[in-house]
């Protein structure tokens, strides 16, 4: 068992590395799809990133009346903070409004003096909402506009790039969207073209399969290296997809930083270098195996 | 051991390869078996080996009904005959060597069996110095004493010989059929298809002569005879 297994091994490398260039263009489809797949990892991952940061952009402002009192507001702020809807409310006092505002205007004279002059904080306290979802913030705009709420508030206001970030919201939503549909198709054809590959090579070798049969070879001593082969195959292949994808990573990176300035792809893809490398593999080996499996099994009839 | 009982084989609709054959043929026996070219000697061969199926009839051997086998049990089968064929069939990404060591890979035995037999084996077709060498890289003849070290090196049950000597200059004729002829003597049952004539008749064992696809003379002590 343990010997018949070494040399299903053994073969089976032997006929991968035996084959040299006629294995070329199997491992170019291979590694296309791969590259594929991993570019496919990459835009989802990707689009979610952008996805999250852009949502994170999105927040109301609750401005009170100066006449309510600090106690008050942190009391809405736990009320809003057991509403489902919200993920964070981070509480804005009239002095850290000043001290924020003054931090903003350094550079302006006529605003710091107007500020000297006034004497007072003009200043109103705030509440900051940030929503789980951007679609939730009507529920949240209709909670505060409740009897109760009414009168303690001086003004609502939505973050003023309300509407572009709404529009990028979706734009990234529906993109992600597309991306799933994507890699399901891409994947797809991925798969049936590599599929189709294999079943080509082993096409040619069918008549030595049927040699095999003859002279009293089980089923799992022929189909064994042939397994082994497809193995070698996913793993070549899923380490040339993420070799060529440096060069890619590297030569993209800073157009995506004028972009969106938060995302790092090159960052991400060397940070992530490890998960991305074992879906690669995973999905590799299984693409490869699965394929050969599937290619031999129609010239075992004999 | 081995015994064809009303067997019929026709290919696609209507090519009659064989009809109504009948034989035995017991352990340890050399049976010659000679026809004209189309005669249906190899069919034979490929129904005793399950490589074709009869379109009528029992094919016995030992404990098996060979046209009832699953393709798992026809390997175990297969594992008990050594078979040379009349087109070699080597494997072409193995060398001579790994040919013949494929044999007895394939029953799983242990590399010590392997490196023990296989240069004693290729020594006795007289191609030790031919191991390394691919199938493509070998003459005819060449190619044919490897498949005749493969079809013996696992000391089978029946050896069946399907021309073996086609290729072969007369020395290494002599040579092949004196080692086929040993090995029978050993206690392995031989099945020998040939048309060479004075080597029928040279050894005196059983002949069965096949035309048209029916058997037309089966006799102990035979002569190469032609319809
Ligand atoms: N796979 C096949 N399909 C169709 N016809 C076949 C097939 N194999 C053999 N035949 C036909 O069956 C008949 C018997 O063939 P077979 O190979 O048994 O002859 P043979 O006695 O071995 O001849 P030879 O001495 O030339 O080897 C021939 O007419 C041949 O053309
Ligand atoms: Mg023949």
């Amino acid at each position: 068992m343990v010997t018949t297994l070494y040399r299903i091994i053994k073969y089976g490398m032997k006929s991968f590395f035996r084959n040299g260039w006629q294995s070329v263009p199997t491992l170019s489809v291979m590694t296309l799809a791969m590259f594929v797949f991993l570019s496919l990892m990459l835009f989802n991952v990707f689009t979610n990133d952008v996805l999250v940061s852009l949502r994170d952009k999105i927040d109301i402002s609750v401005y009170f009346q100066q006449t309510v009192s600090e106690d008050d507001i942190l009391r809405v702020q736990r009320s809003l903070e057991s509403l489902a809807e919200v993920k964070s409310v981070t509480y804005v006092s009239r002095d850290q409004a000043l001290a924020a505002f003054r931090q903003r205007h350094q550079d302006d004279p006529t605003i710091t003096q107007a500020l000297d002059v006034l004497g007072e904080n003009p200043l109103s306290a705030s509440l900051n909402i940030k929503a789980n979802d951007p679609k939730d913030f009507p529920v949240i705009a209709a909670y505060l506009g409740g009897d109760s709420l009414k009168p303690m508030i001086d003004q609502v206001t939505y973050n003023q790039n309300q509407v572009v970030i709404d529009r990028l919201a979706s734009i990234v939503d529906t993109s992600q969207r597309a991306g799933i549909a994507l890699t399901v198709i891409l994947s797809i054809i991925a798969i049936l073209v590599t599929l189709n590959t294999i079943i080509l090579t082993i096409y040619s070798t069918r008549d030595e399969i049927g040699v095999m049969r003859l002279v009293g070879a089980g089923n799992k001593f022929i189909r064994g290296p042939y397994i082994v082969q497809g193995v070698l195959f996913g793993v070549f292949a899923a380490v040339l997809a993420i070799v060529i994808m440096m060069p890619i990573m590297y030569a993209a990176s800073p157009y995506v930083r004028i972009l969106l300035p938060d995302i790092d792809l090159q960052g991400y893809f060397y940070g992530n270098m490890g998960m991305l490398f074992g879906y690669e593999l995973i999905f590799g080996i299984l693409l490869g195996s699965v394929s050969s499996v599937i290619a031999v099994s129609r010239y075992l009839k004999l | 051991m081995i015994s064809f009982q009303n067997v019929n084989k026709v290919y696609g609709d209507h090519l009659v390869a064989l009809e109504n054959v009948n034989f035995t043929i017991k352990p340890n026996e050399f049976v010659s078996l000679v026809g004209r070219n189309g005669a249906g000697k190899s069919t034979i061969i490929k129904l005793l080996i399950g490589e074709e199926k009869p379109t009528k009839g029992r094919i016995i051997f030992g404990p098996y009904e060979v046209n009832k086998l699953k393709p798992h049990e026809l390997s175990i089968l297969r594992r008990q005959i050594g078979i040379v064929f009349q087109d070699f069939r080597l494997l072409p990404t193995k060398n001579a060597y790994e040919n013949v060591a494929f044999a007895l890979e394939v029953e799983g035995r242990p590399q010590s069996e392997i490196d023990q037999f296989v240069p004693q084996v290729l020594d006795m077709v007289g191609l030790s110095h031919r191991a390394y060498n691919f199938p493509h890289e070998l003459s005819g003849g060449e190619k044919q004493r490897v498949a005749i070290a493969r079809a013996m090196i696992h000391r089978p049950a029946v050896l069946v010989a399907d021309e073996p000597t086609g290729n072969l200059d007369p020395i290494n004729t002599a040579e092949i059929i004196k080692l086929i002829l040993k090995i029978n003597e050993l206690g392995t049952t031989v099945i020998l298809v040939t048309h060479n004539k004075d080597i029928v008749n040279a050894i005196h064992r059983r002949v069965i002569s096949v035309d048209s696809g029916r058997i037309i003379r089966d006799e102990e002590k035979g002569k190469y005879i032609l319809a």
